[in-house]
C-alpha cells in the first residue's frame, strides 16, 4: 500500500502532494520538509530507498524516490510493495507526464497541478496501484480530456480567449500557451 | 435566464483563475503570505456568488494553496456544491478537492452519501470513475455501509474499468466496514479470473492485501493462485502473487514443497531483476518454514545465497541494497550461509550510501566472533567520527551495544575494553535518547560482570571529575546517571572516595531524575568514607564532610520535583543524626583525651545497614509477572476522585453515563482519569500530609531545617549561586584509549600464534586461557514465573485488520473452520447489534439536518449551526431533553474515538499490477 505521493523540487518546494492516510495541513507540510531534507543530502549515485522518516510511517515503510533534474518523485510505502516495481511505477508516472505534457518540465507541473493530479488518479488509486500499463493510462486521459472538451463548448471561448491573452502578457511563460488551444478556441467562436 | 448566464461567464473572465493565482504567488516572493490572505479573500467573494463555475474555480484555487500547507476544511460544504455540478469538468474539480482535504472524519461526509450513490449509478464511466477515485481516500464507516452494495453492483459493470476501479475500493470498503467482506468475497473470488488483466491484478492485489493480515483465511485461494502464477505473464500480478506465497507457507508447508520448483525455475529463467529478488525472498521464506522436512533445502538456500551475492556485488545501489535486505532474512535461520560472505557484507560497511551501510550493520551482528569483535567495534567507531546525521550515528551505537552484548556478552573476552569502549562513545555526541543506552549499558556489565567492577568505577569516577568542570552537558548527562550510580553501589572499589563525593557535591543544574540518583549515592559514598574514618577516629573530617553534604541537600530540597525534594529531605535527615552522634563522640574524645579504644559501635555501620543487600539483574518482564496478591485491587480509587465542575451537577442517576463521558473528556491519549490538583489543594494536602506525618509514628519526624525549606521556594534570590570551578585541567582525550586493547590482542594473539608453533599440541587448550570471566547470565524473576512465558500483548487492539479475521471458507478445511465458527458467529452477532445502533444515530442525525436545512436555505455554516440550534433546544426542553442529547453525544463521540483510533492504527495495504518494461536494471 502506498501511504503518500510527494512531489518536490531541488529547494524542497512542493509540486504535488497526495497522501492516502489523513494528516492535517500543517503536518503534512512537516513531512514534506522532512522528506526533502532526507532525499535532498542524498547523492544521485546511491540507491532509491530510503528507511522512512520519523514523521510518516515507521520501520515498516520506506522511501523510494526517483530524482529527474530538478523535480524529486516519493513515494512512500510499505512492505507490502515491490521496492523494484514501485521504481518502475515512478518512470510509469514520469513517462505519462512527458506525453501528456509533451516534454514535461517543472513549469508544466507548477501551473497544471490539477491535470497532474488527475493522472496520477489513473495510475494509483486510494493508496493501489490501478494501473500500470502506460497505453491504457494514456487513453483513459485522452477520453477524459475530450468529454471535458465537449463540455466547453461555446461558453468557455470568451475565457479561453482572455487567458490566452493574459499569458502572452508574459512572455516568459510562452511554453504554457498551449498551441492546440488556440484552434480549438477558433473554432469555438465560429459556431 | 440565458442573459444572466452570459453574464456570469463575461464576469468570469475578469476572475483570477488558477494560473493567475500561481504566477501571482511566483511574483510575490516577498510577502507570499501577505498576497495569499488578499487572494483567500478574493476566493471567499467568488464562492459567495451563484455560478457554479465561479465556485469551481474558487475551489481549483483552493486546492493548490492546499499543497502550501493552508487549511481549507472551511471550504468543506463550497466543495460539496461543486461535486454536485452536472458538468464533468466541474465535478472533476470538487472531487479532487475533497479527496485533498476531506477525511473519514469529517462530518460533512453524511451529506455526500446520496451524491456519491447517484454518481456511482452514472452511465459515463468517468463520472463513476471519478467517484470512487475520490471515494477512496475519505471513506467512512458510514459511507462504507451505506454504499458497500451500490460498490459491490458495480463489480460486474460490464465496463473493465469501472470493475477494476471498484474491486480496489471494495478494500477500502471491508477496512471500514468488516461486515462487507463476507458477502462480497465470492464476487471478488471471481474477479481473480476476469477476463481483463487490469481487473484480475486488482482482485490480485485486493486479495493479497487481506491475505497479508489474516493469511490463514485465504489458504484455499492457493490452487487459484498457483495457476495464476504459472500461466500469468504479468509481471505486477505475479510478483504480488509470490508475495502472497511468502504470506501463506508458515501456515501450510505442503504448499511450499509445491512451490519450490517453479521458483526455481522463475529465478533462472526471469529477466526481471524485480521478479528475481520477489521469487528469491519466498523462497526463503518457504525454506525457512519447512527447514526441517526437505532434503535437499540446503541447496535451495546455497542458490538463493549466490543469486544474492551476485545482487550484492552489482554495480547497481538498488540491488545491493535489496540484496543485504534479503539476507538478513536468512541470517536469522541459516546464519552460517551467511557467514561465508563476511567479506562481502564487511566491505558494504565501508559503502558510500548510508541505507546500504545500515543493512550491512543489520547483518552484522550475526558476523561477530569473539576474534573479529573489537576489530569490528574499532571500525564502527572510526564510522562513528565521520558519520555526519544523528541516525546514523544512533543506528551505529546501538548496533555496537546489541553485538557486544548479545548472548549475554558471549564475544567479549577483555571487559576492560568494552568500559573503555562505552566510555569513549559516553564523549560523542547523539541523539536525545542515546545516552540512557549507554548508561545502562554500564550498569549491567558492572553488575554482571564482578571482576570488572573496581576498574569500572575508576573510570565512573573520572567522568564524574572530568565532566564537573566542562560544559558538555548533552548525552553525558544520563551517562552521569549510571555514574554516580556505580560509584555509590560499589563505593568499595573506589581510590578516592572523598575526592569523587566532592566531585558529586559541585553538580549543580542536573536534570531532575538524575539529581534525585545523585543524592541517594552522595550517601551511599558518604557513608562508606564514614566507616574508615571513624575507625581512624578522623571525627573532623566527617563533620566537614556533613557540613558540605548538608549545603547540597538543603539547596535540593528546593527543587521543583517531588522525587528530589524526597531523597533529599531524608538524605538532611540522617546526616543531621550522624552529625550529632559523630558530634557528641568527638566532644567525648576530646573530654576523655586519651582515646579509650572501646569498641563502640560504629555509626557507619548502621548507615550501611540501610544500603546492604546485592542487586541481581532482574529480567525484564518480572515486573509484570509478580502476582497480584488477593484482596488488592488495582483499579480500585485509594480516595473518591474530587468532583471536577460545579457545572455538571446532574441528578446521580445518570451514573453510568457520566463516567463513561469522563472518560472521552479527560485525555485521549490515557483513558484513566487524571485528577489535576490546584495550587490550594496542593497547600491542603501538604498541610494535612505533615500533620498526619507529625502523629505517624512510623514516619521520620522532620527538623527545622526541612520546615525552612517548606516555604522555601520564594527566596530564589538567596540561592547561592557559586562561580564553575574551572582551575581543574580540561582532559581532552584525542585517541580513542580503546584502541589499546586492541594493539594488546594483536600482540596477544601473535605471541599465541608464536606460542603455537612452538607448542603444536598444546594450542587448544589455550586458546581461552585469558578469559574466563564469569558474567552472571540469571535473571532474578517473581516465583513461580519463567521467561518464556508469552505475552498476549502483541496484537494490537486498534488494528482494522483484526476484525477483518473473518474466515470465508465453508467446504475445504472443515476442522479449521469449526474451531473458528464461535468466533465469526461472534463478530457477526456484534456486527448486527453495531448496525442497527449506528442506523438508528444516522436516521436521527439525518433528520436534523434535513429539519435544519428547511430552516434555513442558505447552509453556509453547518457545523456553527447545529450547534446552535443544539443549544436552544437544551435550553427550551428541559432536561430530559438534555439527558437524551448527551446520551446520543457520547455515541457520537464513542463512535468517533473509535474510527481515530482505526485510521491511526492502520497500517498496512496494497498495490497492483500490470505489465511493465523492467526499464531501469538493464
Amino acid at each position: 500500500m502506498i501511504k503518500a505521493i510527494l512531489v518536490f523540487n531541488n529547494h524542497g518546494k512542493p509540486r504535488l502532494s497526495k497522501f492516502y492516510q489523513y494528516f492535517p495541513e500543517d503536518m503534512q507540510q512537516q513531512i514534506i520538509k522532512e522528506t526533502f531534507q532526507l532525499v535532498s543530502k542524498r547523492d544521485d549515485n546511491v540507491c532509491n530507498f530510503l528507511e522512512g522518516g520519523s514523521l510518516i510511517g515507521g520501520s515498516d515503510y520506506k522511501l523510494i524516490y526517483r530524482h529527474y533534474a530538478t523535480l524529486y518523485f516519493v513515494f512512500c510505502v510499505d512492505s507490502s510493495e515491490s521496492e523494484l516495481g514501485i521504481l518502475d511505477l515512478i518512470q510509469v508516472f514520469v513517462e505519462t507526464l512527458d506525453k501528456c505534457f509533451e516534454n514535461v518540465c517543472e513549469l508544466d507541473l507548477i501551473f497544471h497541478v490539477d491535470k497532474v493530479h488527475f493522472i496520477l488518479n489513473e495510475l494509483v488509486m486510494g493508496g493501489m496501484v490501478l494501473e500500470t500499463n502506460m497505453t491504457e493510462i494514456l487513453t483513459r486521459i485522452e477520453e477524459q480530456n475530450k468529454l471535458e472538451k465537449q463540455e466547453a463548448g461555446i461558453s468557455a471561448a470568451p475565457a479561453r480567449a482572455v487567458s490566452a491573452v493574459k499569458n502572452m502578457n508574459l512572455p516568459q511563460q510562452i511554453k504554457d500557451i498551449k498551441l492546440p488551444d488556440l484552434p480549438q478556441a477558433i473554432k469555438d467562436l465560429k459556431f | 435566464m440565458a442573459l444572466k448566464k452570459v453574464k456570469g461567464n463575461i464576469e468570469r473572465m475578469f476572475d483570477k483563475n488558477l494560473t493567475d493565482l500561481v504566477r501571482g504567488i511566483r511574483n510575490n516572493k516577498e510577502n507570499e503570505a501577505k498576497y495569499i490572505s488578499q487572494c483567500m479573500e478574493d476566493i471567499k467573494q467568488e464562492l459567495r456568488q451563484d455560478n457554479l463555475a465561479v465556485k469551481s474555480n474558487a475551489i481549483a484555487k483552493l486546492t493548490y494553496l492546499q499543497m502550501l500547507g493552508y487549511d481549507i476544511s472551511w471550504a468543506g460544504f463550497n466543495i460539496i456544491e461543486v461535486m454536485s455540478s452536472s458538468k464533468f469538468t466541474l465535478k472533476r474539480i470538487g472531487y479532487l478537492a475533497a479527496s485533498q482535504s476531506f477525511h473519514c472524519d469529517s462530518e460533512l461526509l453524511m451529506l455526500t452519501t446520496n451524491m456519491i450513490r447517484k454518481e456511482l449509478n452514472s452511465q459515463n464511466q468517468y463520472e463513476a470513475g471519478l467517484a470512487l477515485t475520490s471515494l477512496s481516500c475519505y471513506i467512512s464507516t458510514d459511507l462504507a455501509r451505506d454504499l458497500s452494495n451500490d460498490i459491490l453492483t458495480l463489480l460486474s459493470s460490464t465496463k473493465p474499468y469501472i470493475r477494476k476501479k471498484a474491486v480496489l475500493m471494495m478494500y477500502k470498503v471491508f477496512l471500514k466496514y468488516p461486515e462487507a467482506l463476507r458477502p462480497a468475497f465470492p464476487r471478488l473470488k471471481e474477479k481473480l479470473e476476469d477476463p481483463d488483466p487490469g481487473v484480475q491484478s486488482a482482485a490480485v492485489n485486493v486479495v493479497c492485501e487481506l491475505a497479508r493480515k489474516n493469511p490463514k483465511n485465504y489458504l484455499s485461494l492457493a490452487p487459484v493462485f498457483f495457476k495464476l502464477m504459472t500461466t500469468s505473464a504479468n509481471n505486477w500480478m505475479l510478483i504480488k502473487i509470490i508475495k502472497l506465497f511468502g504470506a501463506l507457507t508458515p501456515l501450510e508447508p505442503r504448499l511450499g514443497k509445491k512451490l519450490i520448483e517453479p521458483l526455481t525455475n522463475l529465478i533462472h529463467s526471469t529477466s526481471a531483476m524485480s521478479l528475481l529478488y520477489e521469487c528469491i525472498n519466498t523462497v526463503i521464506a518457504v525454506l525457512i518454514s519447512i527447514s526441517s522436512g526437505m532434503p535437499n533445502h540446503a541447496a535451495g538456500i546455497q542458490l538463493c545465497v549466490q543469486k544474492l551475492r551476485i545482487l550484492i556485488e552489482d554495480s547497481d545501489q538498488n540491488l545491493k541494497y535489496l540484496g543485504l535486505l534479503a539476507m538478513s532474512k536468512i541470517l536469522k535461520t541459516h546464519p552460517k550461509s551467511v557467514q561465508a560472505h563476511k567479506d562481502l557484507i564487511l566491505q558494504c560497511l565501508e559503502d558510500k550510501d548510508e541505507s546500504i551501510r545500515l543493512r550491512a550493520l543489520d547483518l552484522l551482528y550475526g558476523m561477530v566472533s569473539k576474534k573479529n569483535l573489537m576489530e569490528i567495534v574499532k571500525k564502527l567507531m572510526i564510522h562513528m567520527d565521520k558519520a555526519e546525521g544523528t541516525v546514523y550515528r544512533d543506528e551505529l551505537l546501538s548496533k555496537i551495544i546489541l553485538i557486544c552484548s548479545q548472548n549475554n556478552y558471549q564475544f567479549i573476552t577483555e571487559f576492560e575494553w568494552y568500559i573503555t569502549v562505552l566510555v569513549d562513545l559516553a564523549q560523542m555526541e547523539f541523539g536525545s535518547k542515546q545516552g540512557h543506552v549507554i548508561g545502562s549499558q554500564l550498569v549491567d556489565v558492572c553488575i554482571r560482570v564482578q571482576a570488572i567492577r573496581s576498574f569500572a568505577v575508576a573510570e565512573m569516577a573520572q567522568l564524574l571529575e572530568v565532566y564537573t568542570s566542562t560544559s558538555q552537558f548533552t548525552i553525558m548527562q544520563e551517562v552521569l546517571y549510571a555514574a554516580a550510580w556505580l560509584t555509590g553501589e560499589f563505593a568499595s572499589e573506589l581510590k578516592n572516595p572523598e575526592h569523587t563525593l566532592r566531585c558529586m557535591l559541585k553538580y549543580k543544574t542536573l536534570p531532575q531524575h538524575i539529581e534525585s540518583v545523585f543524592i541517594h549515592n552522595i550517601i551511599k559514598l558518604f557513608a562508606h568514607i564514614m566507616q574508615s574514618y571513624e575507625l581512624a577516629g578522623r571525627y573532623d573530617d566527617i563533620l566537614q564532610l556533613c557540613d558540605e553534604i548538608l549545603d547540597k541537600m538543603n539547596e535540593s530540597i528546593k527543587s521543583a520535583e517531588l522525587e528530589v525534594q524526597e531523597r533529599a529531605s531524608t538524605s538532611l535527615i540522617i546526616i543531621n543524626i550522624v552529625k550529632e552522634e559523630i558530634a557528641s563522640k568527638n566532644n567525648s574524645k576530646l573530654m576523655d583525651d586519651v582515646s579509650e579504644n572501646q569498641p563502640n559501635e560504629l555509626v557507619a555501620t548502621e548507615i550501611l545497614s540501610l544500603f546492604s543487600g546485592e542487586l541481581n539483574p532482574v529480567a525484564p518482564k518480572a515486573q509484570k509477572k509478580v502476582p497480584v496478591p488477593k484482596g488488592l485491587d488495582l483499579d480500585a480509587w485509594i480516595n473518591e476522585p474530587i468532583e471536577s465542575s460545579d457545572s455538571e451537577s446532574e441528578p446521580e442517576t445518570t451514573d453510568n453515563l457520566f463516567v463513561k463521558s469522563d472518560k472521552f473528556d479527560y485525555g485521549s491519549k490515557s483513558e484513566k482519569y487524571q485528577y489535576e490538583p490546584t495550587e490550594d489543594d496542593i497547600k491542603k494536602s501538604r498541610e494535612a500530609r505533615k500533620h498526619e506525618q507529625q502523629n505517624n509514628p512510623h514516619y521520620l519526624k522532620g527538623s527545622l531545617s526541612s520546615e525552612k525549606s517548606s516555604n522555601g521556594q520564594e527566596n530564589i534570590d538567596n540561592i547561592p549561586v557559586t562561580e564553575l570551578n574551572l582551575s581543574i585541567p580540561l582532559k581532552v582525550i584525542t585517541q580513542k584509549r580503546s584502541d589499546k586493547y586492541l594493539n594488546l590482542q594483536k600482540e596477544k594473539a601473535s605471541k599465541k600464534r608464536s606460542k603455537r608453533k612452538k607448542k603444536h599440541h598444546k594450542s587448544e587448550s589455550s586458546s581461552d586461557d585469558n578469559a574466563v570471566i564469569e558474567v552472571k547470565r540469571d535473571l532474578e524473576l517473581p516465583e513461580g514465573a519463567t521467561l518464556s512465558d508469552s505475552d498476549s500483548d502483541h496484537n494490537k487492539v486498534d488494528d482494522p485488520h483484526r476484525a477483518l479475521d473473518i474466515d470465508l471458507e465453508l467446504p475445504p478445511l472443515a476442522d479449521v473452520l469449526s474451531k473458528n465458527e464461535t468466533n465469526v458467529t461472534d463478530t457477526e452477532k456484534k456486527g448486527k447489534k453495531d448496525k442497527k445502533k449506528s442506523k438508528k444515530t444516522d436516521i436521527k442525525e439525518k433528520d436534523k439536518i434535513k429539519s435544519e436545512k428547511k430552516k434555513k436555505e442558505k447552509v453556509e455554516n453547518l457545523l456553527k449551526l447545529d450547534k446552535d440550534t443544539d443549544e436552544a433546544k437544551s435550553k427550551s426542553d428541559g432536561k430530559k431533553v438534555k439527558k437524551i442529547k448527551k446520551k446520543s453525544k457520547d455515541k457520537e463521540k464513542e463512535g468517533k474515538v473509535k474510527t481515530k483510533k482505526s485510521s491511526a492504527g492502520y497500517e498496512e495495504a496494497l498495490g497492483i499490477s500490470t505489465p511493465t518494461k523492467e526499464n531501469y536494471h538493464q
